[in-house]
């Protein structure tokens, strides 16, 4: 009896097991071996000769490569160290100073941010981008990016800095150091690993996002490669499917390898949970 | 209650908080408030809107509910219908409930095949939406594609994922790319009960099913409304799937993101996009309040 609920609940286990790695696994198999294949279509085969020619094409798309070398770098690290020191700073205020309101005030700002957010959003975003003459600009789309991700950042953050210990800076004020200089030799080490997170995590979500390009830059030579893609689809809206596989392919790898490097430096995880 | 000393001023914390205040109110409040304003107006990028908006009072609500045409195509009742089945079949039972799943699977288990598993999901949710997006349009294709190459080979035939199956194929889409956040966060969840909780209950002989239901499940309530929630509202107002279907084919895919974008971003009409956006936004209000009731009376108990 007992043996057979064993081996019945382990047999659910790997029928399980086998069919979320079909179901997660099998669309992605696509990416990974179209680019090497020099007669790619939409099937799924395995060349018999890989060839790299796909990508020297690629790299002859001078706009396209800009995009991902360029553009995409300076969106997603502007991004990334906006966010990074805005949450940081915002998260150790509601931890450590007595602001009223501060139990609450990022749990409604993260459910506030998820109700106005999106298609929606964008329209009101879209004027206030013009009226600040940042249409087509960087700086604009870094701007939006940091309102539209900030709530979660300062979410984590203050996951991370509620839970250390406050037994450093209280020694530091015992002796006499002003709140800048605490922030920056006490707290700043102590908090290191969570603004890697949040930098990682800023990075990641500028990198892939489409919408807000989409709609704030006209310039082709200043679009990100989530737009810039679609100059490997012809004018009547056909993609060259070998280029865009391994145009693909380039622009997720960065996103792969940190997930990678970071996993096998820190596990990834979350921390404790979301709290209440 | 515990009466901590400080460690920073309330007022250093203040200015601590400047920068985010500065974004809140420009990227959240503001917006907030502009798209109430501009629904009762005829705002638009080009024509008499343009130069000179109007004061039209409830007309661009009246539009949007005019009930003998609403339901038709390309129309938001049409477009809320087909968000209620979307949000309903990716995000609580898709999303959360394979993320639970998963997480309950590999809770106390270790080694290569959790990675493994862990590793796929969350490459399916980290890699950029174009890319997922294409490598979907290959796996769903009808004659060439990697699925029906599976259904057929197992004599399930060749259905037409893009024209027949459009609003399903954006639903599985949707599970497969969201449900990394419920997986992570439930397992984080599992890992903060005790295991002697479960211990206990196997000494007395219960089975995986009472476990689960008994000890698991209503320990992990206030982590699984919190998921509900934050993914109700997400995939209310994910773009994404325009890059699949486009909300085609006749709109069977049109959800009220996508519908909006045309709307606001092809027809330039803020004031009727700012009236769709509003009813949207009361929707996600009224979800955000009976989440947050339910965890009220969860505290209480």
């Amino acid at each position: 009896m007992k043996k057979t609920r064993k081996f019945l609940s382990n047999l659910g286990y790997y029928v399980f097991v086998a069919f979320v790695i079909a179901f997660f696994g099998i669309p992605l198999i696509w990416l990974v071996v179209t680019p090497f294949n020099s007669q790619a279509t939409l099937a799924l085969e395995f060349p018999s000769q890989p060839t790299l020619d796909n990508f020297r094409q690629v790299f002859e798309n001078k706009f396209a490569v800009q995009a991902l070398a360029k553009n995409n770098l300076i969106l997603a690290v502007g991004t990334m160290i906006g966010i990074t020191f805005i949450a940081t700073l915002t998260a150790y205020a509601l931890s450590r100073a007595r602001i009223p309101g501060r139990n609450f005030l990022s749990y409604t700002l993260i459910l506030f941010s998820s109700v106005v957010t999106g298609t929606a959003a964008m329209v009101p975003i879209f004027l206030i981008i013009s009226k600040m003459g940042l249409i087509d600009s960087h700086l604009g789309v870094i701007l939006v990016f940091i309102g539209g991700f900030l709530p979660s950042a300062i979410f984590i953050m203050r996951d991370f800095v509620d839970g250390i210990p406050r037994s450093y800076e209280e020694s530091a004020m015992v002796a006499g150091a002003r709140p800048l200089n605490i922030l920056g030799d006490v707290v700043l080490p102590l908090v290191r690993p969570g603004m890697m997170v949040i930098a990682i995590w800023a990075f990641v979500q500028s990198w892939g996002a489409f919408l807000v390009p989409f709609i704030l830059l006209r310039s082709p030579d200043k679009m990100p490669a989530s737009t810039a893609i679609y100059s490997f689809y012809t004018e009547a809206g056909t993609p060259n499917i070998r280029l865009v596989a391994a145009y693909s392919l380039l622009y997720a790898l960065p996103v792969v390898i940190l997930y990678l490097l970071v996993n096998w430096r820190y596990g990834f995880r979350f921390f404790g949970g979301i709290k209440r | 209650m515990e009466q901590k000393r400080p460690l920073l001023s309330t007022k250093t914390g203040l200015v601590f908080l400047l920068p985010a205040l500065f974004f809140v109110i420009l990227f959240l409040i503001f917006p907030f408030v502009w798209i109430i304003l501009v629904s009762f107006t005829n705002e638009s990028l080009t024509g008499t809107g343009a130069l000179n908006p109007q004061n039209v009072g409830l007309a661009n609500y009246s539009g949007l509910f005019d009930f003998k045409t609403w339901m038709m195509r390309g129309n938001f009742g049409n477009s809320l219908i087909v968000t209620l089945q979307f949000v309903f079949g990716s995000a609580m039972i898709g999303q959360v409930g394979l993320g639970l799943s998963l997480a309950i699977a590999f809770y106390r288990r270790k080694g290569f095949i959790r990675e493994f598993v862990n590793t796929l999901v969350i490459l399916a949710w980290i890699i950029p939406d174009v890319v997922v997006a294409f490598s979907w349009i290959a796996f769903l294709d009808r004659d060439f594609g990697t699925l029906n190459a599976i259904l057929s080979a197992i004599g399930l035939g060749r259905p037409d994922w893009q024209l027949e199956l459009s609003l399903l194929s954006i639903i599985i889409f949707n599970t497969w790319r969201g449900a990394a956040f419920s997986m992570l966060l439930f397992s984080s969840a599992l890992e903060t009960i005790p295991p002697s909780y479960l211990e206990t209950a196997e000494v007395v002989g219960a089975t995986f099913w009472q476990k689960l239901r008994d000890i698991l499940l209503p320990l992990m309530r206030g982590h699984i409304l919190t998921v509900l929630i934050l993914i109700t509202l997400w995939t209310f107002n994910t773009f994404s799937p325009f890059l699949i279907t486009a909300g085609g084919p006749s709109f069977k895919t049109d959800l009220v993101s996508i519908f909006t974008y045309r709307t606001a971003f092809r027809f330039y009409e803020f004031g009727q996009g700012g009236a769709i956006a509003v009813v949207v936004m009361l929707i996600n209000f009224a979800l955000a309040l009976v989440y947050l009731g339910m965890l009220r009376k969860q505290a209480v108990e």
